[in-house]
């Protein structure tokens, strides 16, 4: 074995509080996504009389690891197991069915425990603010990942997979790429991974694989049944997808694996126009000094000179359309109510400084005609009662992790034992292990004030902590899920999904979860 | 064995490492960026493999990248590599949140 040396260039509070009191710190982290688990698992090694309670208002933990990660993403999951071992800790319990704001109030949380750190992401989305948008067919991509991953609140979305051949995504980022690969994927590799049953289906079903049967002449219709014995026989697809981005090639906010992942899908023409691939200097500049969007815009550039193929029939597209903002919805004379388009105008990029270029209208529109929007621009957090925050940030004031006070004209003043991780302290970027370093920061936080007298010492606190809390949730009659109640649902959707050859079925309603859970 | 093993078997903190695992989150599947070290010395980080694209695709996200920067769960130990030394990321960055870049998810 060969021998070295590992310098750690860290600096790691926790070593000072290894023998500190063995008297508990009461800490509750409010959300059990990736920022809540890394939060509650270097609170517990850090501290050796911390007791880590996490509350969720899903009866199932994880956050968007289990909602978000697309299903044909397993290794992404893997992280579950580790998160799976800290909440076993004999020092940590899991409260699933507990909300904030609703269950259990913020005041309440702060005074059962020395220290509440809200962990719980970002559950709406930015709105464009256009007209059109409340037509139906347009979904938020928040909305369509948590409907094909079994989310229970959007179990019922239902989204229209069969009036339209064509689905228009606003927005480069990752999770549009995963809303696009999904749309596009062959229903067969889909099938054999944790997609829900019920999206599965609506794929399948999809026009993507028929004709629609209206676009068909009536006699047409009587040889209809050998159409599409000949259809499916010749994988016979026609769905497009347009990615509509703003900005261009240099800017979109996509990363390579990702990309490169969608560019190679099977069976799907990529369309990329090289008069978009043109840099300016200042793109030239911004590409310099990022290696992601670098190596993204090398990708385009590459997947742009290939180009498509002679379009040969029956072949589903993907298109990424740059210089385009979404300025209106179209609304459809034949469906009332739904959306037939969208109306865009094109776009210049604009310095402002700090190597930054911003869209501008140019006064020339075009339309893309769709049956479906997808509008992926953005997570946005909730705030709750007696929460300071900030509205045009949609993040928490917070100083390094510690909650601060709105007051204007105040000095900064810091709400005691308040303290924020993950999307909810920084805003909806990043990735999992993003939060890794979130929580290392927010937990430096709370052992600094801990040291400092900042938070009520465990000595003298009064808290009740756990106690307090169970007391609490059943004076209100509400039975929290503990973690063998995720157990008994984890194991149940692996049942399942082995009658499948899927890694498992998921649970998609509150009634079923709770049935197996409780 | 790899890196992120290595320092599991001399007891070491690796970031993204649990105590019960040899690896990182992703338990070796290339799908995060957990496990990334430094090469303190630019001899010995020639002396390595160039990353894949997967690789390089992973370390693309990953926090206080440097030149010679690579994922112990990919560095695989060997005679040749006799005292290299690995650095860890130094975690004391900012994390304001005007001002900060956003990092694509």
């Amino acid at each position: 074995m060969t021998a070295m040396a590992i310098f750690r260039s860290r600096t790691w509070l926790s070593r000072s509080f290894s023998s500190l009191s063995s008297h508990p710190l009461r800490v509750c982290v409010v959300g059990s996504g990736p920022a809540g688990m890394y939060t509650a698992e270097k609170m517990l090694k850090a501290h050796q009389g911390a007791e880590v309670d996490i509350i969720d208002r899903l009866p199932t933990p994880f956050g968007l690891v289990r909602s978000g990660v697309a299903p044909d993403h397993p290794e992404t999951k893997i992280v579950t197991n580790q998160f799976s071992r800290v909440a076993q800790n004999d020092r940590c319990s899991f409260f699933g069915k507990v909300t904030l704001g609703s269950s259990i109030s913020l005041s309440e949380l702060r005074n059962l425990y020395d220290v509440v750190v809200l962990a719980y992401g970002a559950e709406s989305d930015r709105a464009l603010g256009i007209p059109g948008e409340d037509l139906s067919g347009i979904y938020s991509a928040r909305e369509f990942v948590w409907w094909y991953n079994g989310h229970p609140d959007c179990r019922n979305l239902s989204p229209d997979l069969k009036n339209t051949d064509t689905a228009v995504i606003l927005g480069q980022g990752n999770v549009a790429l995963d809303v696009a690969r999904i749309l596009l994927r062959p229903t067969e590799e889909l099938a054999t991974t944790d997609i829900a049953c019920h999206a599965l289906a609506a794929l399948e079903q999809s026009s993507i694989r028929f004709l629609p049967l209206q676009s068909l002449a009536l006699n047409q219709r009587s040889c209809l049944k050998s159409v599409i014995c000949c259809a499916k026989r010749m994988s016979y697809y026609y769905r497009k997808v347009y990615l509509v981005g703003r900005r261009g090639p240099a800017q979109a906010a996509c990363t390579a694996k990702e990309l490169r992942e969608i560019l190679g899908t099977k069976k799907v023409q990529i369309h990329i126009k090289e008069e978009d691939l043109h840099k300016s200097p200042e793109d030239e500049e911004e590409l310099k000094n990022s290696r992601i969007r670098k190596r993204v815009y090398e990708l385009l550039s590459k997947a742009a000179t290939t180009g498509p193929s002679l379009p040969s029939s029956g072949q589903r597209e993907l298109h990424f359309v740059f210089f385009r903002k979404p300025d209106s919805f179209s609304e459809s004379a034949e469906y009332p109510g739904h959306v037939s388009g969208v109306h865009l105008e094109k776009t210049g990029l604009k310095g402002v400084g700090s190597g930054k270029q911003i869209a501008v209208g140019s006064g020339q529109f075009e339309d893309i005609e769709c049956g479906m929007v997808l509008k992926s621009v953005g997570y946005k957090s909730v705030p709750v009662p007696s929460l300071p925050f900030d509205h045009k940030n949609g993040v928490v004031p917070n100083a390094g992790g510690r909650v601060i006070s709105d007051t204007s004209g105040d000095p900064e003043l810091i709400e005691q034992g308040l303290y924020v991780c993950g999307w909810l302290k920084r805003g909806p970027t990043g990735i999992i292990g993003t939060n890794l370093h979130c929580a290392e920061e927010t937990v430096a936080s709370i052992l600094h004030d801990l040291e400092h007298g900042l938070i009520a010492s465990p000595s003298t606190s009064t808290k009740p902590g756990r106690e307090g809390l169970l007391q609490l949730l059943d004076d209100r009659n509400v039975r929290a899920v503990p973690f063998s109640g995720w157990e008994k649902i984890d194991c149940e959707e692996r049942k399942l999904g082995s009658l499948k050859g899927k890694p498992r079925v998921k649970l998609g309603s509150w009634e079923d979860l709770l049935k197996v859970a409780m | 064995m790899s890196m992120l093993e290595a320092a599991h078997e001399h007891d070491i903190e690796l970031e993204g490492k649990d105590e019960m695992s040899s690896s990182g989150a992703c338990e070796g599947s290339l799908a995060c960026s957990t496990c990334h070290v430094i090469v303190m010395d630019v001899d010995y980080y020639n002396k390595l493999e160039d990353p894949t694209d997967e690789e390089n695709d992973m370390l693309d996200l990953a926090f206080g990248l440097t030149e010679t920067s690579r994922l112990g769960c990919q560095v695989i130990a060997s005679p040749e590599l006799d005292g290299m030394r690995l650095a860890i990321p130094s975690a004391t960055r900012n994390f304001a949140v005007d001002g900060y870049v956003p990092k694509p998810h």
